[in-house]
Order: structure tokens, then sequence, then C-alpha cells
């Protein structure tokens, strides 16, 4: 049965995640780290605040992954990260590049306020949001990554989420960070790309992947990477860099901007919406894709930006 | 060299000679002098350390964490409620077994602000596993500092350093500055067992259940049931080099005394102030000093207030509902062993009110009026 | 080939043999998270393009590549079908897992 032809691999074939992990099945944010460790190699410490990265990683006495992980305080991330940073160069490790790795609760929520410190401060450090938009691993409750419309147990139907997602990209833009990038695990290449790329910028980097959960989503476990190019086709997380605050580059652009109702259609945390609700949904998703294709319009160049 | 300085001076210069790596810190009254001189030491070099200037003292504590890991010396400092909020990080650190030092300036928690001595801030702290060293001076501040990186990184246990506010914090004494030499041939370089590296990849502090959390903390205490000992000894060895002997009390005409003043922090001077006068007027008094809280020195107490017919602790704190804690603690190292000793509980000087040396003698005439303590909190100075 | 890690089960006997904080010192592997499944993905190998995309979008690292052709691992696949779903050629089939 041995064929001719070579297998096609678009990504390198080492592994530095294992088998054996504890995320649902289907899960976006263990295909984020096994894209992101591809990309940034063995030389690396990751520090993980309470997410579900803390429980799909395994239990005491095991890891199942091949890079070192300091599990922080939820609200820590960032600033782990930076200590870590520190500590090593003053024992000498001036190579290794130190990851916060944070769901949206520890991004948006919880974490923020060290992490704006670690990005106005510009410490050295790659910052990766796995963002599956609620929390989950304590059950399903909303957090300020939430979109409109959304069920969680804490937005029940009868009184779901009433405001938007937090754009917590313009938020890092605010603070004139070298690099920030949005990602979605429908497309390994790019996010597989720019994890490279900021491994190799010095400063606060700033990554921010879309990661469907089909446990929270109420999705089919098998639509998580068709939903994860659905949201970035209808223009519902647009996919586009930031360096420096000012420069805005769209990395996939949309030859047909599709309409966001098949997307909602297919999980069923918003089955409840009424027409109503899914217009003035897609009214909001149309402004903001034109707001954002505004900024990569008339962006600076690079070289223009001070930094 | 002998210089005059503050209690935070004496903290920075503790940090400096034990050649701190990365500090991270975030002001607070009464600190700020702590990291102030400490921002200029590493800005001119005398200290080779990174220092953060993070936005909380959250993130001090957490950078101080991370840092740790890596296998970094790391010191921090700060206060009441800065303390209040490193709380959740406080059982990080001693959990994850990474010997952080740091300074903590005892004030008063709010509300109503109050900036002034009080011990609730550090003593609310109690149960988080870290060692805690009570100073009643400048030059005791700086030898604690430079001990407490030994002794912590012995154990990988995290240690808080002590002094009051206002009354040590800002108040200037002549401080013997060991030789840098010297504090390196006493203090090695922090080299621990356990280290966050790319080169062997482990995962610390991950997800661990009932089937083994109840062993890392059971060899948490087993640990901290060593440092008394391991006080002593480091105590004796900076002795040796430095001629400053601190250990884990301080002990004060205590030999004959009928009555012992249990103290702790500043207040341990004042203390004695009264002692000599109180024996001037023949009364047999004597003071002990608590200077480690926890661990808590048992052995050395009984075998020190032995021979007392009074005990009367003071404190400068108050557990609500309970008592004063140091008075607790006294009375539980003393149960089974000295039950018959009375121990008088008083409870003075919250919120930074004075302690003077006839707020001792008051202390001293009331115990030796009564037979035994009446109440068990006796509250000096209340308007009531 | 995968390189096969060690899948050891790690013991402690006595608190002597637990390290001195929660620190990992073994791997996942032991932990077969293909009981998880109800349905299991079966590739019609004739039809396979190598393509690499089931490989690529598996979240439990657990199609591996031999021979250039790709490989399910069933002591870890979970049966969440994304491989089925995203195979161009529609050459991985997700059946009945029979108990």
């Amino acid at each position: 049965m041995k064929k001719e032809k070579k297998m096609a691999f678009s990504l390198p074939e080492e592994e530095l995640m294992n088998s054996g992990h504890l995320a649902c099945q289907g899960c976006g944010a263990a295909l984020a780290m096994r894209y992101v460790l591809k990309a940034l190699g063995q030389k690396v410490v990751l520090c993980i605040p309470a997410c579900c990265w803390s429980i799909i990683d395994g239990q005491f006495p095991y890891s199942s992954l091949d890079v070192p992980i300091f599990h922080c305080a939820f609200e820590t991330a960032a600033v782990s990260a930076s200590g870590v940073k520190a500590g090593l160069e003053m024992v000498g490790d001036t190579e290794t590049t130190v990851v916060a790795w944070a769901g949206d609760g520890g991004t948006f929520d919880i974490g923020l306020q060290a992490l704006s410190a670690v990005a106005e401060r510009n410490d050295n450090i790659l910052y990766v949001c796995y963002d599956n938009e609620a929390y989950m691993n304590t059950g399903i409750q909303r957090s300020s990554a939430t979109p409109y419309g959304a069920w969680t147990t804490t937005t029940p139907v009868k009184h779901f989420k009433e405001r938007p997602k937090k754009d917590i990209d313009a938020i890092m833009a605010a603070h004139r960070i070298p690099y920030i990038a949005t990602a979605s695990i429908g497309y390994p290449e790019d996010l597989f790309r720019k994890a490279k790329k900021a491994k190799e910028i010095e400063g606060t980097r700033f990554l921010h992947i879309y990661a469907p959960c089909p446990t929270g989503w109420k999705s089919r476990p098998e639509d998580t990477i068709k939903l994860a190019r659905m949201v970035v086709q209808n223009a519902t997380f647009p996919i586009y860099e930031i360096e420096w605050g000012e420069k805005y580059t769209l990395n996939i652009k949309l030859k047909e901007k599709k309409s966001i109702s098949d997307y909602l259609k297919i999980q069923g945390r918003f089955r409840h919406l009424t027409k109503k609700e899914i217009a003035s949904m897609q009214e909001e998703v149309d402004r903001k894709w034109e707001r954002l294709l505004s900024l990569v319009n008339s962006s600076r160049e690079k070289d223009q930006i001070p930094s | 060299m002998k210089k005059v300085i503050m209690g935070n001076h004496a903290l920075s210069y503790g940090a400096m000679l034990g050649r701190t790596q990365v500090i991270a810190a975030y002001p607070i009254t009464p600190q700020t002098q702590v990291v102030e001189l400490l921002s200029e030491m590493c800005a001119d070099k005398t200290l080779d350390a990174k220092f953060i200037k993070v936005e909380s003292e959250h993130s001090a504590m957490a950078a101080c964490l991370g840092a740790s890991l890596a296998g970094a010396r790391t010191f921090t400092a700060t206060s009441s409620q800065g303390l209040a909020l490193m709380h959740e990080l406080l059982h990080w650190a001693s959990g994850g077994r990474m010997p952080v030092v740091m300074g903590n300036i005892n004030r008063a928690m709010a509300p109503g602000w109050n900036i002034w001595a009080d011990q609730n801030d550090s003593l609310s702290q109690r149960d988080t596993g870290w060692m805690q060293f009570y100073c009643s001076n400048n030059q005791e501040v700086l030898d604690t500092v430079i001990q407490a990186f030994k002794i912590s990184e012995k154990l990988l246990i995290p240690s808080m350093v002590i002094l009051d506010a206002f009354s040590l914090s800002h108040t200037y004494e002549i401080v013997d500055i060991p030789e840098q030499e010297k504090v390196d041939e006493y203090l090695p370089p922090f080299n621990p067992q356990l280290k966050i590296t790319p080169d062997e990849p482990h995962a610390f502090g991950g997800l661990t259940g009932p089937e083994h959390y109840f062993e890392l903390r059971y060899k948490l205490q087993k640990e901290m049931e060593k440092a008394p000992a391991l006080i002593e000894e480091t105590g004796k060895e900076y002795e040796k080099m430095f001629g400053r002997y601190l250990g884990l009390v301080d002990e004060y005409r205590c030999d004959d005394a009928d009555i012992i003043l249990i103290t702790s922090g500043t207040v341990g001077s004042t203390a004695r102030v009264a002692v000599e006068e109180l024996r001037q007027e023949g009364i047999r008094v004597g003071n002990l000093r608590i200077k480690v809280f926890r661990p808590f020195p048992f052995e050395i107490v009984r075998n020190i207030v032995k021979g007392a017919e009074k005990i009367a602790v003071v404190d400068r704190n108050i557990s609500y509902g309970h008592h004063g804690i140091f008075y607790e603690e006294v009375k539980s190292a003393l149960y089974g062993h000295n039950n018959s000793v009375p121990i008088f509980g008083f409870i003075a000087g919250l919120g930074g009110r004075d302690i003077t040396p006839s707020t001792f003698k008051e202390i001293t005439n009331l115990a030796l009026k009564k037979k035994r303590p009446e109440e068990e909190i006796i509250w000096i100075g209340v308007k009531r | 080939m995968r390189k096969k890690k060690r899948a050891q089960k790690i013991v402690f006997k006595s608190e002597k043999d637990v390290p001195l904080m929660a620190m990992s010192t073994g791997t996942m592997l032991h932990n077969k998270t293909g009981a998880w499944r109800n349905i299991k993905p079966v590739i019609d190998l004739d039809n396979c393009i190598q393509c690499g995309i089931c490989w690529k979008f598996c979240p439990d690292v657990c199609i591996f590549v031999e021979d250039e052709l790709p490989v399910i691992d069933y002591d870890y696949c979970k049966g969440c079908g994304i491989c089925a779903e995203e195979c161009p050629t529609k050459c991985i089939a997700m059946v009945e897992e029979e108990k």
C-alpha cells in the first residue's frame, strides 16, 4: 500500500505536545498550543495561569508538554513571565523565549492589569491569549471576551449577554507594543508564521488566537476547524497584525465576506437569537470590519512610527 | 563601615549586600525609601540586579516568584494593604518553595487610613508558610536580611523581615555595614535544586489531587520544623564573622525575673528602659523579645519563662473574637508544660498609638497587683 | 516514525519520593485517552491523497505518519471527528466503536 508520493507537511513534524492530555474532544486550545510550540521550539518557558490549559496539561507528577511550565496565579500570567525572563537573564540565559499562555478570562478580565503593566514597560515576553470566549474551565461562565448574544451559564437564554466582546487588540495597540497579531486555529500556517515572527521580536508581543470550544459553545467537536475558518471568513474575527500600535496589516483578505448566520447556526450558544438580534449582530460585525479596513488603509509605514 | 541610616535603608543595604538579582516592588508608605534606594543602586550599578517596576504588590510578588523559580535571588518590600494584596501569592511562594525575602513595614490596616505601626498586617499572614522575623533596631534589620537569604535558600521557604512603621522605618541609627567580601563568604550564590529551564523541562505547580497534595504540605511543615535549629546555627556563624548574634528570641534580665514582659518589634527596646527603672524600684522584671514568630520558638520561650511567677504579653495586634496574637501563641507554647504561671494579655498601641516606658510600668504594676488576670484582654490606653 | 516516549506511571511509595513541590517528572502518555471514544475514525488509505490535513488538525496529536501515510493511534484518539470532517477526499469514516 506504500505510495510513491511523499506526505505533505505544511508545518514541522516535530511535536512538543504529547497525546494523553486532558482537553475535551475537538478542543481548539489544544491545537493552539500544538501550533505555537511547533513555531517556538524547545527553548521556551511557559507561564500558565488558571485556565483550561492548567488542566489540559495533566495532573502532577505528569505533563503533556516537552517544555517547562510555571503554573502561576490566575491574574499573573504576564508578570510571572516578566519575572521568569528577568530571573533567567540574571542566571545567564538570554535565549529562552518566555511565554505567558492564558485564556480569555485571564487576559481580558482578571489578568488585564498585570498585562497592561507588562506592555507599558515593554517587557521582553510573548503573551498568547487563546480565546474561547468564556470561562470554560469553571463551566462556561461569561467573560468580557464573550460575544453579544451568547448563552453561558451566567448569561442564561432569558438574559443573554447584551454587551459586545471587549476589543482587547485595540487595548493592546494603545500600549504601542512592537507586535500584536490575531490568528485562528483554522489557519495554522498563518498562526505558525506569526508565532515564529513574534519569537524574533524584542519587547512585548501579543498573540490573540481564536480557539473554538465545542463543550462551551454547544457545537459539534468535528466543527472546530470549520468554525475557526467561518469566523474569519465572515469577519467576526479578522486576521491581522499591528506593529507599534499603528501599522495595521490585514493578513487574510476576504474575497466575499460571508454572512454570520451560518456561523451562528452551528453553535447552540446562539440558538435562542431572533432574526432581529442576528441582524443587529451582523451590523456590528460590518461596522467593526469597516473600521478595521480604514485602519489598515490609513496605516503609516512602520519606519514612520517612532518605536 | 559605620553609617547613620534609616530602617528602610537598612533593608536596602541588606538586599544589596545579599546580591539580590531580581527586585520587583510597588511603592507604599512607609516602605518607599527601601525601593528608592534600591532603584538608585540598580541605576548606578552598585547592585547588579533587574528591578521590575510593577503596577501592584500582587504583581511584585508574582514577578519575584517567576524570577526565583528561574534560579535568581529575589527581594521585595511592602507594608500593610500591599501585603494584604499579596496574600494569595504568599501561599504560592511557600507552596512553590520559592525562597523570596521580603521586607515588611508593620503598618495598620485600613479603614480608616492609618500609616502608623501596628502588627495586624503581617500577623494576618501567619498561616501562609512564611518565616517571620520581627526586628527591634536598624542593625538587626540589615543583619536579618542577609541571614534570611541563607536560611530561606537552605530550606526553600520564604522569609519576611519585619520592622515597625516610623519608629524603625524612618528612624536613623548607627549601623555597621559589613564588607561585601565578608558577606559573600557568608552567603553563597543561590543555586536551587528546583529550577525552571528548557534544558530540563518540568511543569511546576500543576493540578495536584488529594493523593499528593497532603504529602507536599507535610514536607513543607517538616522543613519549617528544621528552621529553629538552622536559625540558631546560621546566627552563630554570623556572629563568628560579624560579631553580632541574632537568634530566635532576645532576652533581657529574665534570669532572676519574677515577671517577664514579652514583646516583639521595636517596643522591645522601650520595654528595656522600663525594666531598668522598675529594677531600681526593686521590682524584678525582665523582657523577652520574640524575634522569630514563624516558626514559633516554643522550646526557647518555655525555657526562658520557666522561673517566672508571672508573664505579661504585650500585643500591638489583635485577632478579633480571640485575643492578642502573641498572647495566644505564648499560652499555647506553655500549655502542658507550665500550666500554673498566670499569663496576662495586654493590647496596646494599635494604629501607632504611643507605647512608652511608662506604658510598660503600668503593665507591670497591673500584673503585679492581681494574682491572676481577671479579663482575657487587658486594654492599655483605650479611652472608655 | 513516531518517537516512542516514556509512558510510565509514577508511584510515590512515601513522602520521601515526592518532589519538594508539585513538579512533573513524567508525561501524560500513560493516560490512554482512547477510552473516551464512542466513534472512531477509519482511514481508507486507497483514497488518501497524503495531503497531511488530518495530521495537521488533530488536537490530540494522535495521527502520525508511517511510510508516507497517516496512521491513527487509537490508544489516544478521543474520536472528535475533526480528521473525518476536514479530509478533502472524505476517505476517513467515523464508525461506531465496538465494545
